[in-house]
Order: C-alpha cells, then structure tokens, then sequence
C-alpha cells in the first residue's frame, strides 16, 4: 500500500494535541492525534462538528489564535521539518507557499475590498518573488485553469461580484497558485448547492491527478470523501477512531461510531425505506471528557472494560493491513472482530439480553 | 399568467375521490424591488415563485427539494400566509386562504404550523421552554394555568425531552433537542398541516436521523400531514411520498417518489440525482455524473423560455422561446420540459 512504497512522507504528525483555554476550563479539541501522508496521496478526515477535524488542519498550519487556544504537544513534521518548531517567519514561508489552505466559507475568506487578482498576486509576489506583470500572467493562467468564464475581464471584479461556487474556485486558483504540496480542504463545498458541489469535486479531483499534490478533505460528508480520498480518518471528540483505506472503511468498518455514522443517513441508492438508526446521546463535553472510551456512553456494544480504560489505536484484526481502530472490541480477541455492521442482530440480542 | 386550475390539480382532482387538503394554483410571489426616497416607484421583481400548481393529500409527505434560491422557502410560507402572495389560490380544506383576512386566517392558522430550518434563530432566547411551548395554547385559547403545564409536559414527552424542562431557556440545550422544541411548539395547537422548512440542515449527521425518526414517529400518531422543504435529496427520499423539484420559481417535476428517483424526466432532476455523492466508493466510482456548467441564474431577469435552458445539455431553440407546459408524461407524474426523459 501507500505506506509500504519507498516515498519519504511528507506530512508525519505525532501526538498533536490543541487545547483551548476558556473561563469554563480547558477544552481538548485535539488530544493525541497521529497520521502520516505520502506526497500525493489523498485523505479524508470525518467526522461532526466539535470532533476536532478543523483544529487539527489548522493546528497543522499553525493558525490557533493564541489566546485561547495552544498547540500543547505533538510534532508536525512536513517536508522534513518541524513545523511547530519554526518561528513565525519560517512558517509563514511555507504557508500558503508548500502548504495551502482552502477554507470552507468562500463568502467570508476573501478579502472585500481587494479586487480577485490582487488577492492572488500576493502569494506569488510574496512567495515566489514575481514582478506584477508575471504574477498576472500566472493569476490569469490560474483563474482560467479553475474554470472562471471570461477570466480575464472577471480577474478585476471584487468577491461580492461572484457567486459562491465561484469565490470557491477562486479560493481554490489562490491555494493552487505557488503549486503547493499538500493541500487542507476544510469542508470546501459545505457551503455550496449539490450541483456545484459536484463541479468543485470534479475540479479538485481533477487538478489534484494532474499536479500530484497531496490533499486533506476535512467533512462530515461520508459521500463527498467515498469518491475523493484513498484513505479515510473518523474522528470523535478529539482523538482518530478508525484509519482505513477509503474501499475498506466502507466495505469493512470496525469502530462502532463509523457504524453509527454509515446507519443514520439515508442512502440515494437504497432500495428500501429502511428505518434511521441514529446514534443515541450527545458527544461528550470536551471539557470534562468521560473515563474510558469517549464513545462508550453512546454505544451500543459498549462492556464493562469500555469505561474503565481508554483504548488505544491498534490495527484491527482479520481485517486489510493499515486498517486500525480505538476500540477494545475490535482489539485482538474482542467481541466486535468478527462481527459485520450490516448483519449484527445477535450482537443486538445480546446486548439486549444483557442489560 | 391566469389562475386557473391546471397541470397538476385539475388532472389530480378528476382521478382521485376525496378532495385534497392543500391545492395551490398558480401561486405567484414577487418581491418589489423599488428606487427612490421618498417615492418609491417599483423597477422591477425578485420572482421568488412564478406559478406553482400542485396538491397535498391528507396524511402524506410531499418533498419539496430545489438548490437555494430557487423559491423552495418561500413557497412554504406563502402556503402558509406568512407572506401575502401576489397570484395565486391556496385552497386548504377548501377554503381559499389567500381571500381570508385577520381572524378567519387566525383561526385556520391554528390548524397549519410551521418547523423552522435554524433551532437557534427560531426559538426566543428570553423566554422559557415552557413559555415558547405554552404560547400558542394561550394564543389559540386551548389551555390556561395547570391545564397548559400539563399539556406542555406531554408535549415535551412526545418529542422526547425530559418534561421538567420547562423553566430551561433555549441556550441550554443542544441544537437537536432545540429542533425537538421547536417541533414541540408547533405540535401544540394539534395542527393538520406542517410546513417543515428544512428541519435537520442546521444539525449534526447523526442527531439529523433522530430528528427525521421523530417526524416520522409523530406523522404516524396524529395523522399529519408534512410540506418537507430541503436540499438534500437522499432525506427527502427517505422520508417523502411524493416528491416536488423547483428551479428557480416553477415547480419542474413532479412525481412519486420511487419514480422520480427512478425515472427522472427532467433534465435539471436528473442533473440533480447524479451529484448526490454516494457513501460507497464502488458505487462512486462507477457512476457517471451531470456536472451542470455555470451558476442558478437571477430570478429578478431569468431566463426566457424554459428556466432551465442556460444550464440544460439538451436545450433546443424552442426551449429559449416557449415556456414549456407543465404536463402529465406518466400517471401521477409531471414534468414541464420539451424534451423529457
């Protein structure tokens, strides 16, 4: 797999953990995250909102506001460097310049009062020393590149002169303008109607193949990552509860809040108006994160040791290599490794029967 | 346009036999758009909704899905009065509310309700849950005192939250127990008819399919009937029977919902259908998709014809001239398109 080929990886991040500290205490958002990323590979990150996927991208770039919030431990290792060991100026160097940044409202992340080339002509003037009439060419090259009809006229317009799908192309044109190597996508088309939702897909699936360039999709979407990513991260309340090839987690997931997530929304392709499954309960309070698995409390498979002790991340048995899970029941010899989502009325029976 | 009963009333009405709760015709809403001080002369119209026919029996759930801007939203509460539409008759139960003012509306309101799309705007941060719940009690005169907490605890039972909850305020709960308030609310006066106005896209996926199983739960308990206005096409097929699509103003299709989802014969449905992203890798990477060029366009200059022509890979010369007719192509479907299937 992707792990096992001879590519350095570009991005390895050990133990990131981000707190914020609030008047009401201090909130874990991100507590012990680890991933790594080849050059060129694609990753989903999923989960809900609070689950700390957009504190981890931005965590990544280090774009905390500090106070409140702070990067307390963890490495972030990107291109052979530690970006959380760099001063402010050594980081702005790669930001925006080796490490972009799409962000998910195109309404509120462009500037106003600066007219669309302006906006992407700093990068390049900043970062790759252009003069104005080259930065231009390549804004032009870019605009047009991302799709903007008659770009060069539209190139001068403000951002309130272009619809949402539009600014999201630009926003996109601006990441891609000093061909960065990896790419945070942070909800890119949650704010989009479907229709264009489906051209912005296309468009990044289609400039990522063509330039090569690594991609995190940070959304809650498990549609948008199906058809985007090689490989899916689900996170829960701070932490990385399953890891698995993109096909694996969907024909093979293990950890019981991906199942929650797969059984609650209602498929376009199902055949049948099958009842909802929603998961119970609320996540839990970053603040005061419970004892054990910080799933535990809303599953359904859950026993005794599940509250006592808090898993680790350890590759799931009987299933593809690379494919880990924070679970004790999918841990050697747990009550989960055999069972499948799908057909899992005895484990239902049971846990009936037990309680 | 002319308000007479056409496409999908007058055809509906002849084949079925009991009369249909909710009949809109040609129900038109135009914002003014005007210029001037002092005197304000109008220089043109957001033609939010231009001319929508169809019909809601009792008891089903007819999906209302459409991009945003395309009017979806603003038919609801036309529907319900909430704006004054400018063509058009609603007929609900028989009677045109469009012709009923002050308190025969305030009567007729007591039987159609409304679900909001956003739980943290539609609930007054200042007052009680047991105040936000009790309102419409005392309004519509139904329970006072002791009568009207015990009521207002069932109610809160009914939708799943702790029945002392009543002296909370509404910052206190989560977004999907403040849906379940709101759902509360508008179960309180015992509507017939509820409007939910995009009820779960404000909240989490998971919390989302709680919500959907409670509407779902409740439609079966006190026979309502549901106006379900949404984006996303999977839960309205979850949840609808039949199933209506806007584009900008005009109803274009409108079908049952297995034929709908099976057979689209509007090109915008079909376009619609395919960019719903599926949970399943093997399935998406298969599938083919209608990537539709361009944005919705204006509804205050839209274009002529067939709304849809700009967009459309199947448009002709004839779709930029004549509106096409909104007509029956298969029992109990409709579609207003040249070039169907």
């Amino acid at each position: 797999m992707i792990h096992s080929s001879p590519v350095p990886d570009l991005l390895d991040v050990k133990g990131l953990e981000t707190r914020f500290f609030t008047r009401d205490g201090e909130v874990h958002a991100v507590d012990g995250v680890s991933f790594r990323l080849a050059a060129g590979e694609t990753l989903g990150i999923v989960g809900e909102s609070g689950c700390g996927k957009s504190v981890t991208a931005l965590s990544l770039m280090r774009l905390i506001p500090y106070p409140p919030g702070k990067i307390t431990a963890g490495t972030v290792m990107f291109d052979g460097q530690d970006v959380l060991k760099m001063d402010d100026d050594e980081v702005r160097a790669i930001r925006g310049n080796n490490m972009a940044m799409i962000f998910q409202d195109p309404m509120t992340s462009l500037n106003p009062v600066l007219t669309i080339s302006r906006q992407i002509t700093e990068a390049l003037e900043l970062h790759l020393k252009m003069n104005r009439t080259d930065a231009r060419k390549r804004c032009l090259e870019l605009l047009e590149m991302v799709g903007i009809p008659s770009a060069k006229v539209r190139m001068d317009d403000y951002p309130h002169q272009f619809s949402g799908g539009m600014r999201q192309r630009v926003m996109i044109a601006m990441a891609l303008s000093c061909n960065p190597k990896l790419i945070l996508a942070d909800e890119p088309t949650t704010a989009l109607d479907v229709t264009i939702q489906a051209q912005i897909l296309e468009l990044l699936k289609k400039l990522a193949k063509e330039f090569g360039t690594a991609f995190i999709l940070i959304t809650h979407d498990l549609g948008v990552v199906a058809g985007m990513t090689q490989r899916i991260h689900v996170m829960y309340a701070g932490r990385i509860v399953e890891k698995a090839d993109t096909g694996e987690l969907f024909a093979n997931p293990k950890m019981p809040y991906t199942w929650g997530l797969l059984r609650s929304i209602p498929r376009l392709d199902e055949s049948r108006r099958a009842k909802l499954r929603p998961i119970e309960g609320l996540p839990p309070d970053l603040i005061n994160l419970p004892v054990g698995c910080c799933f535990a409390a809303r599953c359904q498979y859950k026993r005794d040791v599940c509250t006592e002790k808090e898993p680790e991340l350890k590759v799931v048995p009987k299933a593809k290599p690379d494919h880990e899970a924070r679970c004790w029941g999918t841990q050697e010899g747990g009550w989960l490794v055999d069972v499948d989502y799908r057909t899992d009325t005895t484990v239902m029976a049971a846990v009936g029967a037990a309680s | 346009m002319t308000v007479t009963a056409r496409g999908p009333v007058a055809q509906g009405s002849t084949a079925s036999h009991a009369p249909h709760l909710l009949e809109v015709t040609g129900l038109t809403m135009h914002f003014p758009i005007t210029q001037g001080l002092v005197f304000q002369r109008q220089v043109g119209a957001v033609r939010a909704v231009d001319g929508v026919d169809f019909f809601v029996d009792k008891g089903e759930t007819v999906g209302l899905v459409g991009e945003s801007g395309c009017g979806k939203s603003t038919t609801g509460r036309a529907i319900l009065q909430l704006y004054k539409p400018t063509k058009g008759a609603v007929l609900f139960d028989g009677t045109d509310l469009t012709k009923l003012g002050g308190e025969a509306m305030r009567k007729q309101r007591r039987r159609m309700q409304m679900i909001f799309q956003d739980p943290y705007a539609s609930l007054n941060p200042r007052m009680t849950v047991g105040n936000i719940i009790g309102e419409p009690l005392e309004v519509h005169e139904l329970a006072k005192g002791q009568a009207k907490l015990n009521r207002v605890q069932e109610l809160l039972r009914v939708v799943g939250l702790n029945p002392y909850f009543t002296n909370r305020y509404p910052h206190e709960f989560s977004g999907g127990q403040r849906q379940r308030i709101g759902i509360a609310r508008s179960l309180a006066v015992e509507p017939d008819f509820i409007v939910c106005d995009e009820p779960i896209s404000a909240l989490d996926v998971s919390i989302q399919a709680q919500v959907i199983n409670l509407l779902e739960e409740l439609q079966s308990k006190f026979n309502l009937t549901y106006l379900f206005i949404a984006h996303d096409l999977s839960v309205v097929r979850h949840i609808s029977d039949r199933v209506a699509v806007m584009y900008l103003g005009k109803i274009v299709e409108l079908a049952d919902r297995d034929e709908l989802y099976k057979r689209p014969l509007h090109p915008y449905s079909q376009a619609l259908l395919s960019a719903v992203p599926i949970p399943d890798p093997a399935v998406e990477t298969k599938r083919q998709r209608i990537i539709l060029t361009g944005d919705v366009p204006s509804p205050v200059n839209p274009p002529s014809g067939c709304h849809f022509h700009t967009r459309c890979w199947k448009a002709q010369a004839v779709c930029s001239e004549v509106d096409p007719e909104f007509k029956v192509h298969a029992p109990r479907h409709w579609a207003a398109c040249h070039f169907p299937g």
